[in-house]
């Protein structure tokens, strides 16, 4: 976008202290509500982790000992005692969620820490990972589908349209963790260009510039991965929006009077077809974390996702449902972010938003 | 029917599609003539190269176990579970869809509201933590997949709703006294139908791509050989032999793809206006 993301709209430009006044308190009154929502969102995440719980098969007890661990009859009366099992489940859901509330997430017993412990200590592995995923798929998948785009009605050249689409076409049906694997297979197997496993080489005692690098090295394989599969979704659709808003008059109208080609792709095209790809920006990190667990299983990565196939492995079911609970709330808080950036990038929202109350 | 199937044909992708799917479901179907005894069970040496045996097309694993066999067994499973939690979601789906959309109002907001905090969770995180707590069976995977793919039927069908409500065929069932259940039955909701079979195709297959991935994770079912267990088992195997994990993927890979190709024709073939303006 470049040159274009400065230029704000009109009316923004000249606005008066008074209109601005109004739209800082149109903007709170948004983000309020949002935040509410978000709120209730996670809520609702909680809640159906307290009876998820209650209607696994089972005594709730045990069930959050984890099978296996059920032997310890002292741990389990502890839990019982902690959660007040032998009260009404009205009492037991307020006992719950103050626990929520207060960042207490259980105890994890197989590992003899604290849920929440755990969790954050696997999770700047995973924003390393995801926020690398994210800024591939984002920025190939969009370059891709404006190159598509831009070639679908061009006799000669109409063929790398054809390849792009067939390309993300077998790409989005193509199941990650088998992707994975097959990149394992090829780049660390057969070719040794890339380490397969873990974050860094363990026991080398890289430090500085030496360790970023040993990270960014162990960090191509899942990365590209993971983005694989969202890269394909933008590709889709960059073209189609692409496609959509060139057929438009504005855009005609750009053409006839002589502004180069150029210019039209990305100053009157790019910045409006742009928007249903941030829309989807904040829906993929929902799908992007549930990928985070097969590709960090796939990849031994040390973050919450692994955590999240041992924690099914050791039936470590507090753990799971605490990882359930954090990846939620992030990627209810990253929908806010996306939210919020949305209405910067699109003015018409805030006025249509200004419209509908009045 | 017969402008639908010329639509449907000129779009070669989708005819392709259809014949390769046609293919897995004769193969499932047969699955247990081809080979009798479960797939489960030990036949050869462990870990035969594919191609060097010609009983054992595709090699065996590191128990001894037939890859081709469970491969033929595998198509049971994922076409089973696809088609059955893409019903169920559809039913889920249509049923809230059609409520919200026909009543409007207060209803239509509670029923959005949820619909909404169910698209917003992480969907795949979600159907792990079901299966685990259930514990994994047939059962459980199908509820699992239902209940996190069934919002974007009930939006699909709301909006289909809110606009067909208003038309005059809809208003003039209403002043001859229908019934609002049979209204929606036989009204509106046929009128709804093609965008619903469009995006039924493409759920069935993200449902067996969830499956596959749940198996990987151990959360199969225990009496059923499934694509995604055998990658999941090949993972640990993946120096000594990759052809483990490469088949079952290409089977996942193919059957997704050739369901894809055909939900495009389905597509193109429902919305012909739309196909025209496109091109």
């Amino acid at each position: 976008m470049g040159n274009g993301e400065g230029q704000l709209h009109p009316s923004a430009v000249v606005a008066s202290p008074a209109a601005s006044v109004e739209q800082a308190v149109n903007f709170l009154s948004f983000l309020g509500a949002r935040l509410g929502k978000a709120v209730v969102v996670v809520l609702g995440v909680v809640v159906i982790n307290f009876f998820l719980i209650r209607m696994a098969p089972g005594d709730p007890a045990t069930v959050m000992a984890g099978e296996a661990g059920a032997g310890d009859a002292a741990f389990v009366s502890q839990l019982r005692e902690q959660f007040g099992l032998d009260k009404p489940v009205m009492t037991q859901l307020g006992i719950y969620l103050k626990g929520v509330a207060q960042l207490d997430l259980g105890y994890s017993y197989r590992n003899h820490l604290p849920v929440l412990d755990l969790i954050l200590d696997r999770l700047p592995a995973t924003f390393l990972l995801m926020s690398g995923a994210f800024l591939f798929s984002i920025v190939l998948g969009v370059l891709l589908g404006v190159i598509a785009a831009r070639t679908r009605y061009e006799n000669r050249r109409r063929w790398i349209d054809s390849a792009v689409m067939s390309g993300a076409l077998l790409l989005y049906a193509t199941p990650l963790f088998w992707l994975s694997l097959m990149a394992i297979i090829l780049f660390s197997v057969v070719l040794g260009w890339l380490p397969a496993f873990g974050m860094e080489t363990i026991g080398a005692g890289y430090t500085g510039l030496a360790r970023v690098k040993d990270v960014a090295l162990h960090m191509i394989l899942p990365t590209v991965s993971l983005g694989c599969f969202f890269m394909a979704v933008y590709v889709r659709l960059t073209r189609a929006s692409m496609l959509e808003v060139m057929g438009m008059d504005y855009v005609k109208t750009a053409r006839a009077k002589g502004v180069p080609a150029g210019r039209v792709i990305r100053v009157h095209v790019l910045r409006n077809a742009l928007l249903p790809v941030i829309t989807f920006a904040g829906i993929q990190l929902g799908q992007m974390a549930g990928g985070a667990v097969l590709t960090e299983t796939v990849f031994s990565w040390p973050g919450i996702g692994r955590l999240m196939f041992d924690a099914l492995l050791q039936r470590d079911y507090q753990l799971l449902l605490g990882i359930f609970f954090v990846t939620s709330a992030l990627v209810v808080f990253f929908n806010l972010v996306t939210d919020v950036i949305y209405r910067f990038i699109d003015p018409r929202i805030a006025a249509g938003g200004k419209g509908a109350t009045a | 029917m017969k402008a639908f199937l010329q639509r449907y044909c000129r779009n070669y992708g989708a005819v392709i599609g259809l014949l390769v799917l046609l293919g897995v479901l004769a193969l499932a179907v047969l699955a247990p003539i081809f080979y009798e005894e479960s797939p489960w069970l030990m036949v050869a040496e462990p870990l035969v190269q594919p191609f060097t045996d010609p009983a054992l097309p595709f090699g065996t694993d590191m128990l001894g176990r037939d890859i081709t066999a469970g491969m033929l067994y595998g198509a049971r499973v994922s076409l089973l579970v696809g088609v059955i939690s893409t019903a169920v979601a559809l039913a889920v789906g249509i049923a809230v869809g059609a409520v919200a959309g026909y009543c409007g109002g207060r209803v239509d907001d509670a029923l959005m509201r949820i619909t909404e905090f169910f698209q917003t969770i992480p969907q795949l995180a979600m159907a792990v933590v079901i299966v685990a707590i259930f514990n994994p069976s047939i059962y459980s995977i199908v509820a699992a997949i239902s209940v996190v793919s069934w919002p974007p039927v009930a939006r699909l069908v709301r909006g289909e709703f809110l606009s067909l409500k208003q038309r005059e065929f809809v208003q003039a069932a209403v002043v001859i006294g229908q019934k609002p259940v049979r209204i929606i039955a036989t009204q509106i909701l046929p009128n709804a139908m093609s965008p619903i079979i469009v995006s039924a195709s493409f759920m069935v297959a993200t449902a067996i791509l969830t499956e596959s991935a749940l198996a990987f994770l151990g959360l199969g079912d225990r009496n059923m050989m499934s694509w995604g267990f055998m990658i999941g088992a090949a993972r640990t195997m993946i120096r000594e032999a990759w052809w483990m994990s490469v088949w079952p993927g290409v089977a996942i890979l193919l059957t997704v793809l050739s369901i894809n190709l055909i939900g495009e024709g389905l597509n193109d073939a429902m919305n012909p206006q739309l196909r025209r303006r496109g091109e």
